[in-house]
């Protein structure tokens, strides 16, 4: 090494071609970064993006959007056409049907992501453990897994919620949204633990796991430290997608009367309640159902954007 | 150095080299069968030394070192013999967490591959810094500033600027030095370099080789260069270990086997190195293939390939013959294979 620092510049110099415009103009280049500059490029990032604003300030703000209580009901005015006065008319108990639609956002949203939240935890928690410790606990989760995937949902999600939550029973706004929020989870986390369990497993065999360890990692920190953040994007983009799904769900639960049930406002009870008058009066079924596949859209097309984004094939 | 590594390897009062490897067994239960990936590997490296461990792929100098770090994935890895001793302290005896202090400031490793042994998505100087974070408990800034000192030691121009960006932005030789500024970070006694040039072009492999000569110097660290490649290892390395299925076939000081090899093996190695005189004639290679360890050959693991066999080599396992005080050959014939070196 005669002169270190001029070779040493030469050989940064002949590297510097390799990396897109990108690298030499952005010092923070890292998969983050890429998926951003996807993703802010992508039409379809921006509608859902838009939509999902919309949806979040619906579920945070709902007298932005409505003045009416949508616990008012005058039954004179039962199922009364969409008006001036009421933009969506008027629903079987003559409850504004705008009001309720607004304030249904809510319930829904926070049933979607809290038991996707729910569902990341239980399944990334497993997945992680699974693949990292391998062996007979590997072994074990993923039979459980597999049991509780087995159960077809509604099925699944009748027997529980009859169990713990009957019709007849009479619990409260946050206990009903709780077990149902319970309900989603527990039949969902198989999924999410697969996904983890797989994105660790590969991460696992990576060299710098190895590197880490060699130079003196423990394995509380290879798992936060390496294996976590190196598995996040699958987890990411399916749990979008969840949160999607379990809006939907819930929906359906509720249709079927085991769900959401009043005093909560729901889009699925919305729904379930005005089923038999489809034909006399289906603006009481149509906007809330309108509002439901929207917001199911919303968050299916922001996670098909991210993980479009995120996968390096597509680039 | 931590209290552990005072208390349980530090009292300095073994006689002994400061990392000695002693006949070391080590296999692994495949469904194939068992494969011996090292059959009894004995060396040993004392500080400011440097053992070069040469060998083909499968020879078992990299599954050695592994196990030397402890990070041998067991199973399929199983040690079925042997010590490893660091400052008289047999490794394969202590618990989990205190062999876990000791990698990385104790003995510390580099890798091939720098591209793949930094994690992908963290700041170079994060990686670094989280060597001292992880032992020392060193606060963020601190270790940041100690991070971006070891680059500049490594010498990576324009440190300071560079201490944020991610491995995939440097090139292969700077991505190396990094791999190495996290090795050396915690001032190891001994560095385990498993072909930290191997991924690199020729011109950038001198440069590498020369800083961890340099930063060998410094610190006085013994260093342990696994390589298949003789030509790296020359200017660098004090002794030599030719390994083969799994055993060491010779050990030497550098220049005695580069002079003159003692074990038909590391002979073949030296004669199929190209040379600017042999121009034009065929470059010699040692016949056949390196031996299955699912079925190891009986005898002298080499004899199927070696143009000294005699009958015995099919029967008899050489044992490692003393040559001299520092040199040994596993071969029956080493000094057949010695006097015709000379003639």
């Amino acid at each position: 090494m005669s002169d270190p620092t001029a070779t040493q510049d030469l050989i940064k110099g002949a590297d510097e071609p390799a990396a897109s415009p990108v690298a030499v103009r952005d010092n923070q280049r890292s998969l983050w970064r890429d998926t951003w500059d996807i993703l802010k490029r992508r039409k379809i990032f921006w509608i859902s993006l838009v939509m999902l604003v919309v949806f979040l300030l619906m579920a945070a703000f709902p007298s932005l959007f409505t003045h009416k209580d949508p616990e008012y009901a005058t039954l004179a005015k039962s199922m009364e056409l969409p008006s001036s006065d009421a933009w969506f008319g008027y629903d079987l108990q003559g409850r504004d049907v705008w009001a309720r639609t607004i304030y249904g956002a809510r319930t829904s949203i926070i049933v979607g992501v809290l038991a996707t939240l729910a569902t990341v935890l239980l399944g990334g928690l497993t997945g992680v453990v699974a693949a990292y410790f391998g062996r007979w606990l590997d072994a074990i989760i993923s039979r459980v897994g597999e049991m509780f995937l087995g159960l077809p949902y509604v099925l699944g999600a009748i027997i529980i919620l009859g169990t713990i939550a009957p019709a007849q029973s009479n619990p409260g706004k946050v206990t009903i949204m709780a077990v149902v929020i319970i309900v989603l989870a527990l039949l969902g986390w198989p999924i999410l633990m697969r996904i983890a369990r797989s994105a660790v497993i590969q991460a696992k065999h990576q060299d710098y796991v190895q590197a880490a360890r060699a130079l003196g990692a423990g394995p509380m920190r290879i798992i936060f430290k390496h294996l976590l953040p190196n598995s996040l994007a699958p987890i990411l983009v399916y749990s979008t997608i969840t949160i999607g799904s379990f809006i939907g769900a819930e929906a359906t639960l509720s249709l079927l009367g085991i769900g959401l049930r009043s005093p909560v406002i729901s889009w699925g009870i919305a729904i379930a309640d005005h089923k038999d008058y489809l034909r006399t009066g289906p603006h009481a079924m149509f906007f809330p159902a309108a509002f439901l596949s929207l917001c199911v859209l919303t968050f299916v097309m922001l996670g098909e954007a991210v993980r479009d984004a995120l996968d390096p094939k597509l680039r | 150095m931590t209290e552990v590594l005072s208390e349980q390897v530090g009292r300095g009062s073994h006689s002994g080299a400061l990392l000695e490897v002693e006949d070391l067994h080590v296999e692994f239960r495949t469904r194939a069968g068992v494969a011996k990936a090292v059959n009894g590997v004995t060396y040993s490296v004392d500080a400011g030394e440097t053992l070069a461990v040469l060998g083909e792929s499968g020879s078992g100098k990299s599954v050695t070192a592994q196990t030397i770090m402890g990070i041998l994935d067991m199973p399929p890895g199983k040690i079925t013999g042997g010590e490893i001793r660091f400052r008289g302290v047999d490794l394969l005896k202590l618990p989990e967490d205190q062999r876990r202090k000791i990698r990385g400031e104790g003995i510390s490793m580099v890798f091939q591959d720098a591209l793949s042994a930094l994690n992908p998505v963290f700041p170079v100087g994060w990686q670094i810094a989280e060597m001292f974070r992880m032992h020392r408990g060193t606060s963020r800034a601190e270790a940041r500033k100690k991070a971006i000192e070891l680059m500049d030691r490594v010498r990576i121009p324009a440190a300071k600027d560079r201490v944020n960006d991610f491995p995939h932005q440097f090139s292969g030789g700077m991505r190396q030095r990094i791999m190495i500024a996290m090795a050396i970070a915690l001032d190891p006694e001994i560095l385990i370099a498993d072909e930290p040039t191997t991924a690199l072009d020729v011109t950038v492999q001198a440069q590498i080789m020369g800083l961890l000569a340099e930063l060998q110097r410094d610190s006085n660290m013994g260093l342990i260069l696994i390589t298949h490649d003789l030509g790296v290892v020359a200017d660098v390395a004090d002794k030599i270990a030719v390994m083969y299925g799994g055993r060491i076939v010779e050990n030497a000081p550098v220049h005695d086997l580069y002079k003159n090899p003692a074990h038909p093996y590391s002979k073949g190695l030296l004669e199929s190195i190209p040379r600017v005189d042999h121009k034009g004639q065929e470059l010699y290679a040692i016949k056949g293939l390196p031996p299955n360890l699912l079925e190891m050959p009986t005898g002298c693991a080499f004899h199927p390939r070696c143009p000294y066999r005699r009958d015995n080599c099919v029967t008899d396992v050489p044992p490692l013959y003393a040559i001299s005080g520092t040199r040994g050959s596993a071969c029956h014939y080493w000094r057949e294979v010695i006097d015709e070196g000379e003639r």
